[in-house]
């Protein structure tokens, strides 16, 4: 496969390891967090952690859309389904979230909710096409990424006059969470933990462009490159993130620049602005409330707003008790730290969203690194 | 009217209740479709009980219910994959499989020229097998409570005397062996499945493999262990074996095939390979120094030729499956939770 | 987040619609979020849609990068190996 095979080269990834080695001061240690659930991923398919030295930590962040929803919008999505008789349409990975008392999608449509996984808001229209008398809600996850086709399909569903298709818009913006990460006391000097710069996002930064971080970048005095989801994209990425540690910059770098740019896709950005706004406000799990980091559907295309087309009720939505997926989320705590972590909670038997996503740390924790978790934990402690 | 009349006029119409009944239209059913598929001495009888005479050494036995969407799939359909299924289920036990049974349930609706195409495919398989299908039922369900055809067999079997496959004989030291590349069957499957379709040349890889352990098992028979990874992939039926035999495994990513179009699907669907499902393809356990005999004979048979030593057993009371990345790491192989969905982050 | 693969685009269809393919693999995706593209372009793909056009010049550049990684090593071991 081309531009994936050639960044995944075993020959190369051995060269970026010693000069690793050889660049990484032995009298520190870096930590570095990956924003993304890609990353992670990554690091943990491929084994990037065992090419790295001792003193290079990954700190695992919030990136993982599935994780950060909050219990409450889940709950939200099974109520539409069973409450309102929709045709609830969902990417796979919402499928299997625990919501308040383990419901999750994948239970409810075993109740007899109708529930149609989805890989593309294509599909959602289609379905829409497909059932001109049912109602049918996209149900709206993900970061900037995810974000441009549910505008498109909305201004689909717009031009064609699909009155029967909603959206339930649950997108949220990732360089208001990177910032909010930093003003919190976890991470401010003398807190529990520590970041010494970013892997900033791929395919986030291939829609906003790399200028987005320079502001949290100067103001906080962290380094972000912006780096790819392949394993040499990441090597490489650590490797310019030690350069600018060592010599003491903080600036933005991107090496990713097959896909990404400065302005990132500009008409993509458009399409948002259109059809979406800022919310003033948004609940993420396990960062809590976070100003100006999501995105609702503007006034002109309210009526293809599930949220203003049913009527949701309030109710008490509860996270799964001693679920560790907040501190986690935060980068503060390991999968590891967590009681539940492999006792209770496995992918078979997900307590929490990090346990289920494939991106999500205690997952990829799980599936790919459980033999290594010992080890780990004596390093943190 | 002539029995070509019959059989047009039939193969016209949609399953219903009268089929599964027990009167007339079901008896013309039994023999004008699934008797003239599948006839053979024993079926033809046509009584209740297949009589045979008792095969000498040890019986095998297997059953394995069949539920499949779409039921014709690039490759293959329900009816040869119920063949292959319990056949390789059989053949997994080093054992030479004699007879096969089948149970249809019927969803009412269900056209009966589609149920004569998987009829006469089932027979294909069996006949290419060289098993006969020897007794069967057939039940029809009311429209919507079934998925237009389930099957179940059941295969019985003969094992040599020499001959004692099990995952409990997993050891330490063993070389593990797979007998061409993984993901075939889940990804031609999923090539045409509602909201994904995608087009590709891949083709499931169904096939009845008792041909192949046959040799196999003649060139060596102190084989330890024979499993055909199929639902949850390479990745759980390591697995299984792992937990049953209570070792560990270390894998060599480079060394599994995967064809370059299951790759690029599992890529394009955040799918991992090692989690898709195989309908044709063996993992065999043997001593290392056996490897290179079997991997000879498995290349020689058309169904191994791309047979590859993947890893081996070790020492590990947790039953840890370990692989080495091509990319120079070491990642844990654990079996899939739950539905393999596909992903989008 | 955000799993996206590199494809090759065969065929331009109605309705920003396109074919692309990832080795033998074909599928239909949309490309209106694109403001140009042309068939033989790579683009990289997301939920159905085509999010970003690559850049077959910057590839190479990363790659010469990386491989840039260690060479000063190399050269330092051959000289060592030539002292001694």
């Amino acid at each position: 496969m081309k531009y994936v095979d050639e960044f995944r080269d075993r020959a190369l990834a051995d060269k970026l390891a010693r000069q690793i080695v050889q660049e990484a001061l032995p009298e520190r240690d870096y930590h570095f967090m990956e924003f993304c659930g890609g990353h992670t991923h990554a690091i943990f398919r491929y084994g990037v952690q065992d090419l790295m030295p001792d003193n290079v930590e990954f700190v695992h962040g919030p990136g993982c859309p599935v994780c950060v929803l909050p219990v409450r919008r889940l709950d939200d999505a099974v109520e539409l389904a069973e409450k309102q008789g929709v045709i609830l349409c969902s990417y796979g990975d919402m499928m299997r979230v625990p919501g308040t008392k383990q419901r999750s999608l994948i239970r409810a449509k075993a109740d007899g909710a109708d529930i149609r996984m989805v890989y593309s808001t294509l599909d959602a229209l289609k379905i829409a096409r497909d059932n001109p008398d049912r109602q049918v809600v996209f149900f709206a996850i993900g970061f900037e990424t995810t974000t441009p086709p549910t505008a498109v399909a909305i201004l689909q569903a717009q031009a064609e006059g699909l009155t029967n298709f909603s959206v339930f818009c649950n997108h949220v913006l990732t360089p208001a969470a990177i910032g909010h990460i930093l003003d919190s006391p976890d991470f401010a000097p003398g807190g529990p933990a520590r970041i010494d710069g970013f892997l900033g996002p791929s395919h986030v930064s291939a829609v906003i462009g790399s200028a987005p971080y320079e502001a949290a970048a100067k103001k906080y005095a962290k380094p972000v490159v912006i780096a790819g989801f392949e394993p040499l994209d990441v090597m490489q990425s650590v490797l310019m993130l030690i350069r600018q540690v060592n010599e003491g910059r903080a600036e933005v770098e991107n090496e990713y620049t097959r896909v990404v740019t400065r302005e990132g896709n500009r008409k993509a950005q458009a399409l948002v602005d259109k059809v979406l706004e800022l919310r003033p406000s948004f609940e993420w799990r396990g960062l809590g409330a976070v100003a100006d980091s999501a995105l609702s559907i503007r006034d002109a295309y309210g009526e293809f707003d599930a949220e203003r087309r049913f009527a949701i009720s309030k109710k008490q939505s509860r996270e799964t008790k001693s679920c560790e997926c907040p501190a986690i989320l935060r980068g503060v705590k390991k999968p590891t730290d967590c009681k539940l972590f492999g006792t209770v909670c496995t992918p078979d038997n997900p307590m929490g969203s990090c346990m289920v996503s494939s991106e999500g740390a205690c997952a990829a924790y799980w599936t790919y690194g459980r033999f290594r978790a010992p080890v780990r934990e004596a390093e943190v402690a | 009217m002539t029995f070509a009349d019959r059989a047009s006029a039939r193969l016209s119409g949609r399953v219903d209740m009268t089929h599964g009944g027990g009167g007339r239209a079901m008896a013309d059913l039994i023999r004008d479709l699934f008797r003239r598929h599948l006839s053979n001495p024993i079926l033809d009888e046509g009584d209740d009980a297949a009589l045979f005479d008792m095969p000498q050494g040890r019986l095998v036995m297997a059953t394995d219910g069949h539920v499949i969407s779409p039921l014709f799939f690039p490759g293959g359909d329900i009816g040869a994959l119920a063949v292959h299924g319990t056949l390789n289920d059989i053949a997994m036990s080093g054992a030479r499989p004699l007879y096969l049974t089948a149970g249809f349930i019927l969803e009412e609706g269900f056209p009966l020229a589609d149920l004569d195409r998987l009829v006469a495919s089932m027979a294909r398989a069996a006949e290419e097998a060289g098993v006969p299908v020897v007794t069967g039922d057939t039940k029809v369900v009311e429209k919507g409570k079934g998925d237009g055809v389930f099957i179940t067999t059941t295969g019985l079997g003969v094992v040599p005397e020499d001959v004692h496959v099990s995952a409990s004989r997993a050891k330490p030291g063993q070389a593990i062996l797979l007998s061409g590349s993984i993901g075939d069957h889940g990804v031609a499957i999923l090539s045409k499945r509602e909201n994904l379709e995608f087009e590709t040349e891949i083709r499931s890889d169904t096939a009845a493999l008792h041909g192949l352990v046959g040799a196999m098992i003649e060139a060596v028979p102190g084989i330890a262990v024979l499993r055909d990874p199929t639902r949850g992939g390479l990745a759980a039926t390591l697995n299984e074996i792992a937990h049953a035999a209570r070792v560990g495994m270390l894998l060599d990513e480079a060394a599994i095939p995967v064809k370059p179009d299951v790759a690029a699907a599992c890529e394009l669907l955040g799918l991992d390979p090692l989690h898709v499902a195989n309908e044709g393809k063996l993992v065999c356990f043997c001593a290392s120094e056996d490897a290179e005999t079997l991997l000879g004979v498995m290349r020689a048979h058309p169904l191994g030729r791309d047979a590859a030593l993947i890893g081996h057993v070790r020492e590990d009371d947790a039953s840890m499956v370990q692989m080495t990345t091509s990319f120079g790491g070491s990642r844990l192989v654990d079996w899939i939770a739950g539905e393999q969905l596909p992903r989008i982050c | 987040m955000c799993l996206a693969i590199p494809a090759k685009v065969t065929a331009l269809e109605e309705g920003e619609m396109a074919v692309v393919a990832l080795e033998g693999v074909k599928k239909r995706i949309s490309v209106a979020l694109l403001d140009e593209v042309a068939v033989g372009d790579y683009v990289l793909i997301h939920v159905g849609y085509a999010l970003h056009r690559l850049s077959e010049e910057e590839a190479q550049r990363t790659l010469a990068l990386m491989a840039e990684a260690g060479i000063l090593q190399e050269e330092l071991a051959e000289m060592g190996e030539g002292a001694a």
